[in-house]
């Protein structure tokens, strides 16, 4: 049912843990169903230059959450924030259908990390 | 790479002599039972030989075995057959909230046609309360319809005081009896049961039969409507050769029952006490006696973790098993059992089933037991919601219900 993609990422997944001093840090989802995303980024001149994931989720949460990281790191904000679910979704061959919606957030937690490190930084 | 398959709740391969003994029913001997000439002969026999072999299983008359394809048409039949037999008698069902979806679908189904359905709820363990059934109880109830044991957590259901309470109010009594036939001992007429459904592929039968267990005199209306087979009572052509691949697996299942069920606990015993002392946080679901659970269940909870990703992690060691989490039952909602026993939404997401069978070894049992340990450690250390530093109170729950 997983793309050979999908299950690289799920079982050697990129870029897990914490960023001690993290200057940004997003969470989306909730427990109910069944998928929680928390990014934390290191972001210096603007640019994305250090970024981890921890996932409470299924194997497609956890192969978006590293593909966020891979696809994240090196990119400035705004191109980051252009980064969609869709796009980490494709970047990974596809996911089945029913897991493009409720499995398919990392592109959101990164998006809510780069939002709290503008509210932080103002 | 090691396969070891720990999930027999869902189904199970087909026994080398059952294989055989379908075999010429796929060859040779082709014919209609049906039929008055010798190809029809030839089979007609096998056909009421393998009834025999379902009846004696159950403790029933062979007439009072009907072949089906599978326990959700045999749960269909039972429950609209009656509501249709004993139409005008009463427009109430009492079943329970931990039902396999082929009765509650069917209830919700018919709740869409104007029934009534009082679902039973159940404890923190997965129990009933029989005042609850007995306080259910109106003058409309038409059928009871409980399962004699839970796919998901094992528990085995007071069968023998329903049917009795059944019987006293005069309201027939359906069991989905799936999972306990072939793993504990069932009697249809100690049990005071009505009706009885079983499948063949949890029994070590193939795909696609199944038998309905009818007592003698009981109304009901058929489901599939056409030829006169089974005593009009269900059309269709005969399945002849997985017709004799169940009765050849009820045989196999009445033969030393009690020395596979002891076998298959102590691996069951074994797996469990080996979790609880390996993987610490984690959460028995079903009841916490084990003689009230079926001997080759074990249905946990690793905190932290979600399902289906421990059991693609298993997989990929060759262990299959299944899970409670939303991921692994194609809806959002993780298992209505775990949610009826009010077990926490996270925790019910990371459930996971063992469901052991005749093939199992202790050699298994102990890979299970040094494979599991690492992997949930691994994925806890990818949980946000593992060595949280600030716990919100719903949080705080999760972990208390761990412990």
């Amino acid at each position: 049912m997983y793309s050979e993609k999908v299950m690289d990422h799920f079982s050697n997944p990129r870029n897990v843990g914490e960023i001690e001093d993290a200057n940004g840090v997003g969470e989306v989802g909730n427990a109910s169903c069944g998928d929680i995303m928390k990014i934390f980024l290191k972001i210096e001149d603007n640019v994305i230059q250090d970024i981890k994931f921890k996932t409470f989720g299924c194997g497609a949460a956890i192969a978006t959450s590293s593909m966020v990281t891979e696809m994240a790191i090196g990119k400035t904000l705004e191109e980051a924030m252009e980064l969609t679910n869709q796009a980490v979704a494709e970047a990974l061959d596809g996911l089945p259908a029913a897991k493009m919606h409720c499995s398919n957030l990392a592109a959101d937690a990164l998006h809510e990390a780069i939002k709290n490190y503008m509210e932080t930084k103002s | 790479m090691k396969r070891i398959y720990l999930d027999y709740n869902a189904t199970t391969p087909i026994h080398s002599d059952v294989l055989e003994a379908m075999l010429p029913f796929l060859r040779d001997q082709f014919g209609n039972p049906s039929s008055v000439h010798w190809a029809g002969r030839q089979v007609s026999g096998a056909v009421e030989k393998a009834r025999e072999q379902v009846a004696r299983l159950i403790n029933c008359s062979p007439a009072e075995v009907v072949f089906t394809s599978c326990g959700s048409e045999g749960d269909n039949f039972a429950i609209k057959g009656t509501l249709a037999g004993l139409k005008g008698q009463g427009n109430h069902i009492i079943t329970t909230s931990v039902e396999h979806p082929a009765v509650l679908n069917t209830c919700k189904y018919l709740e869409g046609e104007g029934f009534d359905v009082t679902y039973l709820p159940v404890d923190k363990d997965g129990m009933l309360n029989l005042e609850d059934l007995k306080k259910a109880i109106t003058k409309q109830t038409v059928l009871i319809s409980v399962m004699w044991a839970n796919n998901e957590t094992g528990n085995i259901y007071p069968i023998h005081e329903i049917g009795a309470i059944a019987r006293e109010n005069k309201i027939r009594f359906h069991t989905d009896a799936v999972q306990a036939v072939g793993k504990i001992p069932v009697d249809v007429q100690a049990a005071k049961v009505d009706l009885l459904v079983l499948s063949g592929h949890k029994i070590g039968a193939p795909k696609g039969v199944g038998a309905i267990y009818i007592r003698r005199g009981s109304k009901l209306q058929a489901l599939i409507h056409g030829g006169h087979q089974e005593r009009n009572r269900r059309a269709g052509t005969h399945n002849v050769a997985g017709i004799v691949g169940l009765g050849a697996a009820c045989k196999l299942a009445g033969q030393g029952m009690a020395e596979s069920a002891a076998r298959v606990r102590q691996l069951r015993d074994r797996l469990e006490q080996g979790i609880q002392e390996k993987v610490p946080q984690i959460k028995l679901n079903g009841h916490p006696e084990a003689d009230l659970r079926l001997p080759n269940t074990l249905n946990v909870s690793f905190a932290y973790i979600e399902g289906e990703s421990l059991l693609l992690n298993m997989d990929m060691k060759g262990i299959a098993a299944s899970s409670g989490s939303a991921c692994t039952s194609g809806s959002l909602e993780p298992s209505h059992v775990l949610g009826a026993m009010c077990v926490e939404v996270t925790l019910a997401h990371s459930s996971t089933r063992f469901s052991l069978g005749p093939e199992t070894t202790e050699v298994d049992v102990d890979y299970v037991l040094e494979v599991l340990p690492p992997i949930v450690q691994r994925l806890r250390e990818m949980s946000p919601l593992y060595n949280r530093k600030e716990l919100t109170c719903e949080e705080c729950q999760v972990i208390r219900k761990a412990h």
